[in-house]
């Protein structure tokens, strides 16, 4: 370790490891710290991922890939199934990875760059200069070291610190957060598509998935909106459904997480400092997906860096062109998110089955979400109602 | 006032770091530590997915 980089990335996720390897395939010293032993070690996803934005960043590599998965069906709470793929349609569908190897692989990446990178290296505060932030302080191996930078990327994951210390206050509310509980299984038919049951019968405010990983195995998991929670927990419920419609599952894994699901939060940059991932609660407030929204934002940020490094202005006026990016980008999508996400909130379990009736006929097997979304609405416009912006 | 962690449950997943509206939280590697500003306004002990937070008055 040396007193002085460039940029220093604070968490080695999706997010932080295409940050730090955009940034030293152009020539900058770049530190990305981990907290943990082991990069990627205990997971927190059910690592469902769309291939087309995966390819974007890496090469799906045999080593990281559970599962390919043809496309996906929703169960409405009475067991209708809506099956819908992307893959006949645009040659997209997706993975189901293995994350704790792939996260590896980024930060090895990132590495292969030029990046430096320290694990079991925790950032515990921000060091400032007139007002601009100017690195961290970090603890490593139980003593604390002072590491100047001029550019610190929070990509430290849905507990971030790295906002709050630089005076963006990132904390998510109960409605702003889906907590959840996961188990890999093996014993059952996992399929080739990945499914989520939708309703109150299954979970409050969130859904159930069940991600084929492989022969015989699958993530099973669900999440409860925050504001609905307390009473009955993740883990239990997931107990109860796993008893009820998979009874012959046996447990391999226990998996437990937060999702942020606020949509786009006000701030992500500041004098000296950019937040990346789910630590910009950059995560998707319908699905819970984040791990392609975090590399994008990523590399969107790390193109900021390289930016201000020629410049040599590290002030909020010159990374805020990460912001407009990301906003209009993955912001857009994640506002669009949140409308529906909003909306299915409020539909009961007979709206959610009729909803599902009304597609009865209709073959979605070639469509994507997108697809199907508007066929919805032309059938349903009262119950819908409130997603009309969404189709002008 | 704090909250008490109980480490034979807690998952160690930061989903309580991130809501804590104080800041009092923090995830070590497998722990949770708790400092003197919590409030002991619950928000924690709500959303944890295994319920291994204790609200202390
Ligand atoms: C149960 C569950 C299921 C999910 N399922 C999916 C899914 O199927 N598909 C999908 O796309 N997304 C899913 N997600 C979301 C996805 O996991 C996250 O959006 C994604 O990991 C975000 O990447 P990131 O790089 O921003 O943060 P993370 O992957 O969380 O990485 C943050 C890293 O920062 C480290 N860190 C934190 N604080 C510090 C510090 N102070 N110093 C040093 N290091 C620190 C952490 O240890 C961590 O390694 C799921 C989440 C959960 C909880
Ligand atoms: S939310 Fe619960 S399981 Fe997760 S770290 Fe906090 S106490 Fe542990
Ligand atoms: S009780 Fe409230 S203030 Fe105390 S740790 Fe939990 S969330 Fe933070």
């Amino acid at each position: 370790m040396k007193n002085s980089y460039d940029v220093i990335v604070v968490g080695a996720g999706p997010g932080g490891s295409i940050t730090a390897k955009t940034c030293a395939e152009a020539g900058l010293d770049v530190l990305l710290i981990e907290k943990r032993q082991e990069i990627g070690d205990p997971v927190r996803c059910a690592e469902g991922v769309g291939k087309e934005g995966l390819k974007r960043h890496i090469e799906p590599d045999n080593r990281w890939i559970a599962a390919e998965v043809k496309g996906s069906k929703i169960l409405a709470p009475d067991g209708t199934e809506i099956k819908m793929s992307e893959e006949a349609s645009s040659g997209k569908a997706g993975y189901t990875l293995e994350r704790k190897v792939f996260d590896r692989a980024l930060a090895q990446q990132a590495a292969m760059a030029g990046t430096e990178v320290m694990v079991k290296t925790r950032a515990i505060g921000l060091l400032r200069n007139n007002g601009m932030v100017r690195g961290i302080n970090a603890m490593y191996m139980g003593e604390t070291h002072e590491i100047r930078a001029n550019i610190v990327i929070g990509a430290d994951g849905v507990e971030s610190k790295v906002g709050r210390w630089g005076g963006i206050d990132t904390s998510l509310k109960p409605g702003d957060i889906d907590t959840c509980a996961q188990f890999l299984v093996t014993n059952i038919d996992a399929g080739d598509y990945s499914k989520f049951y939708l309703g109150e019968i299954y979970t409050p405010g969130g859904y159930v998935w069940v991600f084929p990983k492989g022969k015989n195995t699958a993530n099973v998991g669900l999440g409860i909106l925050g504001s609905k929670a307390g009473n009955t927990r993740p883990i239990s419920l997931l107990h109860k459904f796993i008893e009820t419609y998979l009874p012959h599952a046996k447990i391999l894994e226990m998996v437990v997480g937060g999702v942020p699901v606020s949509g786009p939060i006000k701030k992500t940059v500041t004098d000296g400092l950019m937040l990346v991932g789910d630590a910009a609660r950059q995560s998707d407030p319908l699905t819970g997906g984040g791990i392609i929204n975090a590399m994008d934002a990523g590399k969107m940020a790390g193109e900021v860096c390289i930016k201000a490094k020629e410049k040599g202005d590290y002030s909020a006026k010159t990374l805020k062109e990460y912001e407009d990016k990301w906003r209009a980008t993955i912001g857009k999508e994640l506002s669009k998110s949140l409308l529906v996400k909003n909306m299915l909130l409020k539909l009961s379990d007979e709206q959610l089955n009729q909803l599902a009736h009304s597609l009865e006929g209709v073959d979605t097997s070639k469509m994507a979400l997108q697809k199907v979304l508007p066929i919805l609405f032309k059938k349903n416009p009262r119950i819908l109602w409130e997603l009309r912006t969404l189709f002008v | 006032m704090s909250v008490n962690v109980n480490r034979y449950k807690c998952g160690y997943c930061g989903a309580c770091v991130g809501v804590c509206p104080v800041g009092a939280l923090e995830l070590v590697e497998t722990w949770i530590e708790v400092d003197n500003t919590c409030t002991s306004c619950g928000v924690c002990a709500k959303i944890c997915p295994v319920g291994a937070l204790v609200v202390v008055k």
